[in-house]
């Protein structure tokens, strides 16, 4: 069988485990909720059982603003034989959260020649099944103070 | 870090050599696609060439280091050495060929074994290993993966073309930033009769090659080739007995930053750093006595973050610096004589260990750096490594 032939496969998702659970309740409510410490209030993604600070396992999920700004992007031309190759070229992005943890993410609702590296974005969800939804990013028009007016002098494709 | 591994030591130095090398041919393994051509029997083919090179029997090796290939058991027993002082796998990650000579190093220093040969086998292509996409394999809840897949995001390759968009932006680096490195391999490959890709390309196709992911193109990606890589490490002493002039290890040093993406927001600056501070200081060399440089680059931009991160330029400067012939046969810092990565075969940094071996004994024939007494292995990536070898 060729990857041509190949039956089309949903985009792949992480399955729920206890690990990541309370991540994905959050993302039910357009919530994005990520591992906090109760001993040392560090928050972190992705998710594990312990706090990679401390070391304690007595963490809980805590609602974060759900703003970042955006480190770096690129243009993925290349198909894996998946679900995203109907797509190409697609952007993503890497997002920095103001609590400190860093994402890969996509960005939705903005053009491409408004793209800006350290552009403030804040969060809004995908749905991919009723237990699911997808943390995206598009542009926080409310700040945008520290955009670099330089543009993308290199985004082609 | 503690004050020892910051200051960096002189147990190391001089005190291991490496003696023996040995690949399969890189050209002919890709033109002839066989997926029952096991990693075995493709890093058997190679360390079969390392003992010759080498002028050792199988019988003289005491410690047994496989990369990719799956287990060191079969291994073991197809080499017919069950008997063995030290013996272990590394994952087939590009990172581990620095890790393996470090790991190689440390075993004969501290007398665990005695003469270990390192023994890479990879047969990714005739398989059809694809380096992104979904996995076959259901997730477990430590897979961090999946994070990055449920947006398409995938491969190595789109972690370093993360970091090279963000490095264009703060160094102002331009769209063609990367040319003369991917022009240099090629040209490189060209002289090296042994390379998947011998044949030079020019500016013009290297700026009108296809994206993979943008802002890199096709030619700043690595091949994916099945092939075997060997080499042998042993005592100073017992080099000095052997058949070539050995390849001293003057240092060799890692330093990690790892996290659940590939990419890192400081292109490995402070790993290469931590690294360069005590490779040099124990081998007792500054950057400008290293002639060339064998540098891991599975992507091209790595080269760019390495020139920087072990000290050959200013941070920031890397883009421009290797333009003007200056990392080409006959520059200043030849860098990847045998062609890379992206010329050469992808044997994820032995091979390039094998090209830092040649230049140091004055084999490399038409690709040889005049005078190279002193060559520098090294590999930006999530376990930075780097290691000086001389005459």
């Amino acid at each position: 069988m060729t990857l041509a032939d190949a039956p089309a496969r949903p985009k792949p998702i992480p399955p729920i485990f206890k690990v990541n659970q309370g991540f994905w309740e959050g993302s039910k409510v357009s919530e994005l909720r990520l591992d906090h410490c109760q001993e040392c209030d560090h928050i972190w993604f992705p998710p594990s059982s312990s706090c990679p600070n401390c070391l304690s396992t007595n963490i809980d999920w805590q609602a974060v603003s759900g703003r970042g700004k955006v480190w770096s992007w690129i243009w993925m031309h290349q198909r894996y034989g998946w679900a995203f190759d109907s797509e190409v070229p697609y952007l993503l992005v890497q997002v920095n959260l103001e609590e400190g943890p860093s994402f890969v993410s996509t960005l939705v609702g903005v053009d491409k020649a408004d793209l800006r590296f350290d552009m403030p974005v804040k969060v809004t969800w995908q749905e991919r099944n009723e237990n699911q939804s997808v943390p995206v990013f598009t542009p926080d028009d409310a700040d945008t103070d520290s955009v670099d007016p330089r543009g993308d002098p290199f985004g082609e494709g | 870090m503690n004050g020892a591994a910051q200051h960096g030591s002189t147990a190391i130095r001089d005190k291991t050599a490496i003696v023996g090398i040995g690949t399969t041919n890189f050209g002919a393994v890709y033109r002839d696609l066989d997926p029952e051509r096991s990693a075995y029997d493709l890093g058997m083919e190679a360390l079969k060439h390392a003992l010759d090179d080498a002028g050792l029997n199988k019988s003289d090796l005491d410690g047994l280091i496989v990369v990719r290939i799956p287990g060191y058991t079969r291994f073991a027993e197809m080499l017919g050495m069950p008997h063995l002082r030290l013996v272990n796998v590394l994952e087939g990650g590009g990172r581990m060929a620095g890790v393996a000579l470090q790991y190689a190093t440390m075993v004969v220093v501290t007398g665990q074994a005695d003469t270990v040969a390192v023994v890479y086998g990879n047969n990714g292509r005739s398989v059809g290993a694809r380096y992104g996409g979904e996995g076959s394999r259901m997730p477990s809840p430590d897979d961090t993966g999946p994070y990055e897949t449920m947006y398409g995001f995938t491969s190595p390759g789109a972690a370093v073309a993360m970091m090279w968009h963000r490095y264009q932006y703060e160094y102002n680096a331009p769209d063609d930033g990367l040319a003369a490195v991917a022009i240099n391999n090629r040209k490189n490959g060209a002289l090296n009769s042994n390379a998947v890709f011998q044949k030079p390309i020019t500016y013009e196709e290297y700026v009108n090659a296809r994206f993979i992911a943008v802002p890199l193109r096709l030619f700043d990606y690595c091949i994916i080739n099945d092939g075997g890589v060997s080499f042998i490490v042993t005592t100073a002493a017992r080099a000095k007995t052997l058949k070539h002039p050995p390849a001293y290890i003057g240092a060799t040093y890692a330093a990690s930053n790892l996290n659940h993406n590939y990419h890192v927001q400081d292109f490995w600056w402070e790993a290469c750093q931590d690294v360069s501070r005590r490779v040099y200081k124990e081998a007792n060399i500054t950057p400008s006595e290293i002639k060339c440089a064998e540098i891991y680059d599975n992507f091209t931009p790595t080269i760019v973050f390495a020139l920087e991160g072990f000290g050959f330029c200013e941070r920031g400067t890397g883009h421009e610096w290797v333009r003007g012939g200056r990392i080409e046969l006959g520059g200043q810092l030849p860098v990847n004589t045998c062609g890379g990565h992206t010329s050469e075969s992808y044997m994820q940094g032995h091979a390039l260990i094998c090209e830092a071996v040649r230049q140091v004994r004055g084999e490399a024939g038409a690709r040889q750096v005049p005078n190279a007494d002193v060559v520098q292995y090294n590999c930006a990536s999530p376990i930075t490594t780097a290691t000086i070898l001389h005459r």
